[in-house]
């Protein structure tokens, strides 16, 4: 962009020093004004009355009152940082600025190093970069979608909830329970316990109800005999069993002929002084043994965990991670500009430098770290002033994404503008002083690209 | 500037060097291909439910459409496209955003070469004011603008909006062109200029022709701005004139019972845009690249 001036200017068609100008010179200079004008006339014309004259006309309405008939100083202003709507879109505004430009430019910056190292660069440029042709709009719907709670049907959902079940056994019992008097009762932390004590010596049946037969594991294998045998005198053994004949006929409390024990089961053993002496997991037909055991009264528990309802994912669109994941709709959007623009200045670096400092033994961190990255940084530098630029503006995407009754939490500056001009605050005077404040925040960058292409003039 | 290059390179190493750069290319390949597949999924995701009934997608992700494409088919899309609101919207996006598109690259390649190469009395500083404008937020221009198109009768209606996009769209691409106007040899203006060639037509037979690169990548460009844009039309369109982004974002409240509307029309608005794309890649890249700095 930059590379594209240096004009050659041009100065009016020099007269002959010796001639002084006469009649006809000076009506044919104003033709060429006349010409001149007829070319620009309408674009200024357009500019003057839809562009500037808006502009001023905003910053005198943000003086006057709602609705536009009394003038109320900087009221505005001072009710800017006061109502809370406007606080929090200015402290979103804040985030979004300081996390999505920094994100793309660190992202970028990696991929693009990352793609000058793969044949199939130019496919993955590509493919990064399609999402700029995709409308805010479209993103917001691609994205609703996307972090769509139900793990049944948002993507990144059904992502956390199979890692999460990968490294944390489901294998649970989410509906059990006990039934009363049948020696089992259920604690305040979600465990079950055992009503009366028991003893090294002795063989106990834990009866659960609760559990469809169908959900149980499929190797679950009938507990009776489990639960006849005998222990040894230091030895405590037992069986969790689901209490429940399927088709009739079993008796409550009894370990019948047809029902199953419950695997996969957590049990602790607890001492008379609250302390877990032994642990033990239930085996197919849901017996469980605790060997070695000092003599004396002991609790059995099984642990909350077994019961603990299944992970049901990250509420992304909630109240506490909506502005965090809208950024990540705009870094899906945004990434491959970042890239692309990065990308385009690494391939200007000399090469030269490059391959000497590999020569000298270093490596590809030192490489990048000592010499990538410094002598990119202008390029790095107008990659975060454009995307702070745009950032400040966001809107369609947090319009979107956020469901109606998060909107609130989730609102930026241009939103904010938005709801309190038109969308139901109809406060037009507050709403103009919002967009003066949009206005005077990217006013560094219009100073900036003045005075670069200035620069670029002189 | 070719922005989407490889920059192939050879190099010869000591075999020990190559191993380890073959293992670490292994490693670089595969997380670009993660990243790759992280990318697409979100577009697949929207593809597939799209071709999904509302109650396929109320019960089950679309991923399940990857082991029993029988659940597909093009029913949401009859569907959407027999809804005469959604292809009225349809067609309102086509005249909003082809008129607002050549009216923008016309009299910006008219005011660019004005700004390049004619003479004016204050026009550098003209031409700073353009500069300065760049950045202009539009929200800045929604109030006044609606009470201005209030009073002209263009509020809510297709004209409105074009005006409204092709003035925030001028100074970005009277900026792009005069730039690159600029650049033009000075013999060959002076040459066309002593063969008593007027303005207008140095301008239509030579300025014109010479600055097409620049004139395509503003024309995509500003095409795409506003394609995709809702923010303009949701304040200036009515629902009559309302465009597809509109159309769709009022559905987008009862979004769950409405995938099946919304996902074959967010589909049906970015076809364009991404056809655009992949037919002019270069002038895409350059066109987005350079208009950023809106």
């Amino acid at each position: 962009m930059t590379a594209l001036t240096t004009p050659a200017r041009t100065t009016a068609r020099s007269s002959p020093a010796v001639t002084p100008p006469s009649g006809p010179r000076r009506s044919a200079t104003r033709r060429r004004w006349f010409v001149a004008v007829v070319f620009a006339l309408p674009a200024l014309l357009l500019l003057g009355v839809l562009v500037v004259y808006p502009m001023l006309f905003s910053v005198g309405r943000s003086f006057f009152d709602a609705t536009g008939t009394r003038f109320v100083g900087g009221d505005n202003y001072t009710e800017m940082f006061r109502d809370p709507a406007t606080l929090k879109a200015i402290r979103n505004s804040t985030i979004w600025v300081v996390v999505a430009p920094t994100l793309l430019t660190g992202l970028g910056l990696i991929l693009a190093v990352l793609t000058e190292k793969v044949r199939w660069a130019t496919a993955f440029k590509l493919l990064l970069f399609l999402p700029m042709a995709v409308s805010f709009l479209a993103a917001g719907i691609i994205f609703r979608l996307a972090y769509e709670e139900d793990p049944d049907r948002g993507v990144l959902n059904a992502v956390a909830v199979g890692v999460h079940d990968t490294f944390q056994d489901a294998s649970s019992y989410p509906t059990a329970r006990a039934r009363d008097g049948q020696g089992l009762a259920k604690g305040a932390d979600g465990s079950f316990r055992t009503t009366g004590e028991t003893r090294p010596g002795r063989t106990v049946a834990l009866g659960l109800v609760g559990v469809q037969p169908d959900e149980l594991p499929a190797g679950a294998a009938p507990a009776r005999r489990a639960a006849s045998a005998t222990a040894a005198p230091d030895e405590l053994r037992g069986v969790v069993y689901l209490d429940f004949t399927p088709g009739g006929g079993g008796e409550q409390g009894k370990v019948d002929a047809k029902e199953r024990g419950l695997p996969q089961l957590a049990v602790e053993a607890v001492s008379g002084d609250g302390k877990v002496a032994a642990r033990a997991t239930t085996a197919a037909d849901g017996s469980f043994r605790f060997a070695d055991l000092a003599a004396g009264p002991y609790e059995l528990r099984l642990p909350a965990r077994n019961f603990a309802p299944p992970y049901e994912g990250i509420s992304w669109l909630g109240p506490a991670l909506v502005t965090p994941a809208v950024i990540g709709a705009y870094l899906w959007i945004w990434t491959g500009f970042a890239m692309v623009l990065i990308g385009a200045g690494l391939s200007a670096l000399p090469r030269e430098t490059l391959e000497a400092a590999r020569m000298d033994g270093a490596n590809e961190w030192q490489i990048f770290r000592r010499i990538t990255v410094p002598l990119l940084a202008p390029v790095l530098t107008v990659v975060f002033v454009t995307l702070v630029i745009n950032v400040m503006k966001v809107f369609d995407l947090v319009y979107i994404i956020a469901p109606g009754p998060v909107q609130e939490e989730a609102t930026v500056l241009a939103t904010q503008m938005w709801l309190v001009s038109f969308g139901g605050g109809q406060d037009q005077g507050l709403g103009s002083a919002l967009g003066v404040l949009l206005l005077v925040l990217v006013v560094p960058a219009m100073l900036f690209n003045v005075r670069r292409f200035r620069r670029s003039q002189s | 500037m070719t922005v989407i290059t490889d920059t192939p390179r050879q190099e010869r190493q000591a075999w020990p060097a190559r191993l380890t750069r073959r293992l670490s290319s292994g490693v670089v390949q595969a997380v670009l291909i993660v990243v790759g597949l992280i990318w697409i999924t979100p577009l697949a995701g929207l593809f597939l439910s799209s071709l999904r009934t509302e109650r396929d997608n109320a019960g089950s992700g679309w991923w399940t459409a990857l082991a029993g494409p029988g659940q597909l088919s093009l029913d949401n899309y009859s569907t959407l496209l027999a809804d005469t609101g959604i292809t009225q919207a349809f067609w309102n996006t086509v005249l909003i955003s082809v008129p607002a598109t050549t009216l923008v690259v016309v009299l910006s390649a008219l005011a660019a070469y004005a700004f390049a190469w004619l003479e004016f009395p204050g026009r550098d500083a003209l031409f700073l004011v353009v500069v300065a404008l760049l950045v202009v937020p539009v929200q800045v221009g929604l109030l006044p603008v609606a009470k201005l198109f209030g009073q002209l009768g263009l509020f809510g209606t297709i004209p409105g909006v074009v005006l409204f996009h092709v003035a925030y769209g001028l100074p970005f691409a009277i900026f792009l062109l005069r730039n690159y106007f600029a650049e033009i040899p000075r013999e060959m203006l002076e040459a066309a200029r002593m063969d008593g060639g007027s303005e207008w037509r140095i301008f239509a037979q030579l300025v014109l022709p010479v600055g097409r690169p620049a004139l395509a990548s503003l024309a995509i460009f500003q095409f795409l701005w506003v394609w995709n844009d809702m923010l303009v039309a949701l304040l200036f369109a009515d629902s009559a004139s309302q465009p597809l982004t509109v159309a769709l974002q009022s559905q987008i409240r009862q979004f769950g019972s409405n995938i099946d509307v919304l996902a074959p029309g967010a589909f049906l608005s970015l076809v364009v845009p991404v056809a655009v794309f992949f037919a002019f890649q270069r002038h895409f890249v350059q066109g987005v690249m350079a208009g950023s700095v809106k």
